[in-house]
């Protein structure tokens, strides 16, 4: 096909340098400087895409970010794939390959648009009922099974993409005096007043060159020089400072608190062929002092029968693809406006060849000053007349024109006009949507039909057509006001440059056009990409929709990716004249981000894969890989659960594991316990107060297992503390504990009592901690260990020591965590790995073994050792697990303690911790299955507890389980059961101890 | 993300590097054994959650890890103010009428 669309000019384009891509499989030529929109209307392409319900054919309505028709899925140059996106602002390169969407199986012909017939089936609330619906439509198998799936299928946007996205991502985070949002006439004249000024400043604009509506502009001069000259004048000044960063494809699409802006930057496709090391987006986090947002507005489509046909587009759109693409939009062309902006675009067209046939003008009065240009070159003028209906298939081929009087009401009589083109303008709508995300207030203005941005002392300042300043000289006099004001300047003297523009009255009309019989007849679009008509909107006013909220959920409207750019204000404007309010009165929709989609790759930066959360590894870890461990996560820890031999599944490594700790000795990695060193005069009194137990006459060189509640009386963290010295403690907490323990011993020790002379320091990863246990771990240590005797008497259970192992620095613990003598060897965590493996060749020698985390739960279990977050879970109290013991006697206050008399943590009847043993000892119970007192219980069966740990114990000989049962020391000896998918398993409760209930075996 | 003026650093740093802890000036009372159930269960539980300004406490746990109290809009996440932990709970009316005149 050739170009036969393009004409000379298009500022945008490099003309000597032509770009071949690819279209819904067939090949096209472009040029750099072109977007996929551009290019394929130069090429005389007008089907972009079905649309999301019907179906219906739809071609390109803009020229930029807000096009709710031509969404397109398109490969990058690393050959990735991105969907939905707007093909108004995809720059060409060369071998670009995009395909429409939502159509089956070619553009031309789509099966799915059978929906357009069906259309009474999929008017307002279709979805809403149809799949929030009645339990009668929704229990049917036939339906959920086969129409439900087939209606998802046919109403919707592009695919995702099936391969990982090959794509880099750059995170960057910037600060400014001043960020200057939007780079057209206010924009410019904004950043340059700061730059002036000498304010750091950041200018970013969506589009790939500055200029914004300056770029489209035919008439305007200033300062004797076309508009888009001197914005690139501005623009190389800005280019020469060193205090203003300028970022072109860069959208702001979110305004966070305190001025905080999200931009998301994307980098040419071009650029990137040329130099694959560049990232595809770069995602900006911009701290500003103070923003001026210079967004502009964008223009609003009229709401008429069958105003979605290809051919139809924004004028302000066609505008801008003849001046900086050189296109031209059709090949006889009418004009159909509610404003002025339309007349000179209609010149414009006329003035590059294009055949300008008629402008039809809602409105009665129009200067003879605009019309008069037009009929000087043979265009009609029709004013007090509209466009009630169009027709054609895969492209427009006439409209139908009616007279409208100055009721609104359209005449009797209806003429055809043959075209192939149809451009509307109903107005131009501030763009307030980032203004609104900076919870900024806006006020319905009658006289510009538009709600305007209110400023707010200290937030966002609008400028120029955002903030309803229309006219280039009046746009970039506010952007220079804007920018003096935000930066705390006193206003200066007037330096706008002269500018010679037409004044133009872009107010427009909001809501439907005029039209001719039944308003539920026909469909005339108000939001294009999810197929809302305005027919739809009175229908759910009938149903008794009254909210536009709820009109919005009931219809969709204004809920696709586009957020209704195009189409809210119509709306709200339709639903306000159908309840016959104001349109202030019934008020708008929140403007939410992302002003556009932002990819998740641009979000997540360089945090996928092995990026994406931070992996912690102890100083042991290397050597338990080279042995082939298994490992699990614990928190952001990686853990070795078991240590495989050749042929052994986990079953089978685990039992061999825990039978030799118990017959001889194992050794495991216990790095990641947290720890906390406590130091201070007061820092016995401050345990005092965080524990349970007592800590004042704990001795300098024991150990105590201490408890911590939280204020509400429940048990959070466990750990045994050595008094290292008479002001200083070793606390361990649980692995995932420490940093919350931390936080709450600093809120406590900062905030309740600032009193006390306690310092508070965090050492989990200054220790590396080797668990010796065993009934060998005494001489396994033995000959390793200087400066400490290892003698029973010396060094007795709950012992605490300081000497040498292998002449390294060591903390010595006498501590049990399987019921076996056992030692936790703390060495500096360099020294860790040697000194493991020191100790390894010593456990060798005595048919020992290394064990993981999975053994370390089973040996504990078998001893009935709570683990936090398994037998607790933020409801339960030292007493319900059976820890009343450590109590301090006598105690005063303490974090928790005052909960625990409460009626209900009091009361008889809490869950108490057993232990479980299966009538079956050979099945092992699933953690978290409930329990119940009957065989078989009906579903609905109040549950006394549940399973918190089930294991098989090989040194049991059997399964055992620890479980959380109402009133369960009570019930010892009594038969429950624990319903399951395969039947009920029955149990017998026991007290929650598997292996030497008298706890002989750890004084070794 | 917010941009929170430490008292103790008195600088301005991003969010990111504070903690929220809940709501401010909720005194532990210094004798929990002689409060009822009702004066304890409120000490534990009741909060506000007022449409407006409140004091709320934050910790600097990425900085110098203090804690400290904000005065901050829930609307539209304004800060009034910060200051150290102990300090009074300020007067918000006369500060807001002081920063109008
Ligand atoms: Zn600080």
């Amino acid at each position: 096909m050739s170009a036969s669309y393009r004409i000379s000019g298009g500022s945008a384009l490099k003309r000597e340098r032509t770009v071949r891509f690819r279209f819904d499989g067939r090949d096209y030529v472009g040029h750099q400087g072109d977007t996929l929109a551009s290019a394929l209307l130069a090429n005389g392409v007008g089907l972009f895409g079905r649309s999301f319900k019907y179906h219906r054919p739809r071609g390109i309505v803009s020229a930029g970010a807000e096009e709710p028709n031509a969404l397109v899925g398109a490969f990058g140059p690393t050959g990735g794939f991105t969907p939905n996106l707007r093909a108004t602002q995809v720059e060409l390169f060369d071998g670009l390959v995009a395909e429409s969407q939502n159509r089956w199986p070619s553009l031309d012909f789509d099966v799915g648009a059978i929906n357009n017939w069906l259309s009474p089936l999929f008017m307002a609330g279709f979805y809403y009922k149809t799949f929030m619906g009645p339990k009668a439509a929704g229990g049917n198998w036939v339906w959920r099974q086969l129409f439900e799936p087939a209606i998802r299928a046919a109403a919707g946007l592009g695919s995702p993409p099936t391969e990982p996205d090959p794509d880099r991502y750059a995170s960057m985070f910037a600060y400014c005096d001043l960020l200057v949002i939007g780079g057209g006439a206010a924009g410019l004249a904004a950043a340059e007043t700061a730059a002036n000024s000498g304010a750091q400043v950041i200018l970013c604009d969506e589009q790939a060159e500055f200029g914004g509506w300056l770029l489209s502009e035919a008439q305007a001069e200033i300062e004797g020089r076309a508009a888009r000259d001197w914005a690139a004048d501005v623009v190389a000044r800005l280019r020469g400072r060193d205090n203003v960063q300028l970022l072109t494809r860069t959208q702001a699409f979110g305004y966070f608190p305190h001025d905080f802006v999200g931009l998301c930057e994307t980098i040419e496709d071009a650029a990137r062929c040329r130099n694959p090391a560049l990232p595809r987006e770069r995602l900006w986090q911009v701290r500003a002092g103070r923003v001026v947002v210079a967004t502009g507005a964008i223009e609003r489509p009229l709401v008429f029968v069958d105003n979605d046909r290809p051919g139809i587009m924004l004028a302000g759109a066609a505008q801008t693809y003849l001046q900086r693409w050189g296109v031209m939009p059709g090949r006889r062309i009418v004009l159909f406006t509610a404003c002025d902006s339309a007349y000179p675009t209609a010149l414009a067209l006329a003035e590059a060849g294009g055949n300008v046939v008629e402008l039809i003008d809602l409105r009665s009065n129009v200067a003879e000053a605009l019309s008069a240009p037009l009929r000087a070159r043979n265009i009609a003028v029709s004013v007090g007349a509209a466009v009630t209906g169009s027709r054609g298939g895969l492209r427009l081929n006439s409209v139908e024109i009616r007279s409208v009087d100055r009721n609104g009401q359209t005449g009797a009589m209806a003429r055809q006009l043959a075209c192939d083109t149809l451009l509307m303008s109903g107005g131009w709508t501030p763009s307030v949507h980032l203004h609104s995300q900076a919870r900024g207030k806006v006020a319905w203005s009658e006289e510009a039909k538009a709600f305007l941005p209110v400023a707010r002392a200290g937030g966002p300042i609008s400028a120029g057509a955002c903030a309803g300043k229309f006219g280039l000289r009046a746009a970039i006099r506010s952007g220079a006001d804007a920018a003096l004001a935000a930066l705390g300047a006193p206003p200066t003297v007037d330096v706008t440059p002269a500018v010679a523009e037409p004044a133009l009255d872009l107010t427009g009309m909001v809501g439907r056009v005029p039209f001719a019989g039944d308003p539920r007849r026909g469909k005339a679009f108000v939001d294009f990409q999810n197929d809302v008509s305005a027919r739809d909107l009175l229908l759910a006013n009938q149903e008794g929709m009254v909210s536009i909220e709820h009109v919005k959920r009931f219809t969709t409207t204004g809920m696709a990716t586009d957020q209704g750019k195009t189409s809210n204000l119509n709306a709200l404007a339709i639903v306000a004249s159908n309840l016959g309010k104001p349109v202030p009165a019934v008020g708008l929709t929140t403007f939410r981000m992302p002003y556009t989609p932002v990819s998740f790759g641009s979000f997540a930066g360089i945090g996928r894969g092995d990026q994406f959360d931070p992996i912690r590894r102890t100083p042991i870890d290397g050597w338990a890989q080279a042995q082939g461990a298994v490992f699990e996560d614990v928190g952001t820890w990686k853990r070795a659960r078991y240590f495989p031999k050749p042929g052994e599944d986990m079953h089978q490594a685990v039992a061999r594991e825990c039978r030799t700790v118990r017959q001889s000795v194992g050794m495991l990695d216990a790095s990641t316990l947290g720890k906390i060193e406590v130091v201070g005069p007061d820092a016995a009194e401050f345990l005092e107060r965080m524990y349970v137990n007592s800590w004042r006459k704990l001795a300098p060189g024991r150990c105590r297992y201490g408890i911590m509640l939280n204020e509400a009386g429940y048990v959070i963290d466990d750990g045994v503390i050595a008094r290292v010295a008479p002001d200083r403690f070793h606390v361990t907490t649980t692995t995932g504990g420490a940093p919350r323990v931390l936080h709450m011993m600093e809120d406590y020790l900062q905030t309740e009592w600032p009193d006390l002379k306690v310092w508070l320091t965090s050492t989990t990863e200054q220790w590396a901690v080797i668990a010796v246990q065993g009934p060998k771990a005494r001489e396994v240590l033995a000959p390793l260990i200087e400066g400490v005797d290892l003698a029973p008497k010396a060094l007795s259970h709950m012992a605490y020591a300081e000497g040498r192992i292998c002449g390294v620095k060591m903390k010595l613990f006498r501590v049990s965590f399987t019921g076996e003598l056992g030692y936790e060897v703390n060495v500096p965590a360099d020294y860790g790995r040697a000194v493991w493996e020191a100790i390894w060749e010593q456990v060798e020698k005595y048919g020992g073994c290394a064990y993981g985390t999975e053994s370390l739960h089973v040996l504990r279990a078998e001893k009935g050792f709570i683990i936090v977050g398994q037998e607790t879970d933020g409801t339960v109290t030292p007493d319900d697990v059976g820890l009343s013991w450590a109590f301090g006697k006598g105690k005063g206050d303490f974090v928790g303690k005052r909960s625990l008399s409460r009626t209900d943590l009091a009361a008889a009847g809490r869950p108490q911790m057993v232990g479980l043993l299966t009538d079956n000892p050979a099945i092992v119970l699933e953690e978290g299955a409930q329990i119940v007192a009957m065989v078989n219980a009906p579903i609905g069966t109040e549950a006394l507890g549940h399973v918190t740990s089930a294991y098989y114990s090989s040194n049991a000989g059997r399964s055992i389980a620890l479980a959380l049962v109402a009133d369960g020391r009570n019930r010892l000896g009594t038969k429950l059961h624990v319903p399951m998918p395969g039947g009920s398993v029955s149990v017998t409760l026991v007290e929650p101890v598997f292996v030497d209930p008298k706890g002989e075996r750890v004084n070794g | 993300m917010l941009n929170i003026r430490c008292p103790y650093c008195e600088e301005d740093r991003p969010e990111i590097e504070f903690r929220n802890a809940g709501e401010a000036h909720i005194a532990r009372p210094d004798e929990p054994d002689r409060v009822d159930d009702r004066q304890w269960a409120d000490f534990l539980y009741t909060r506000d959650n007022p449409k407006g300004w409140h004091a709320e406490r934050w910790r600097h746990v990425h900085g110098c890890g203090r804690f400290f109290n904000a005065v901050r809009h829930s609307v539209d996440d304004r800060i009034l103010l910060t200051y150290k932990a102990g300090e009074p709970k300020p007067d918000i009316e006369r500060m807001l009428r002081e920063r109008e005149a």
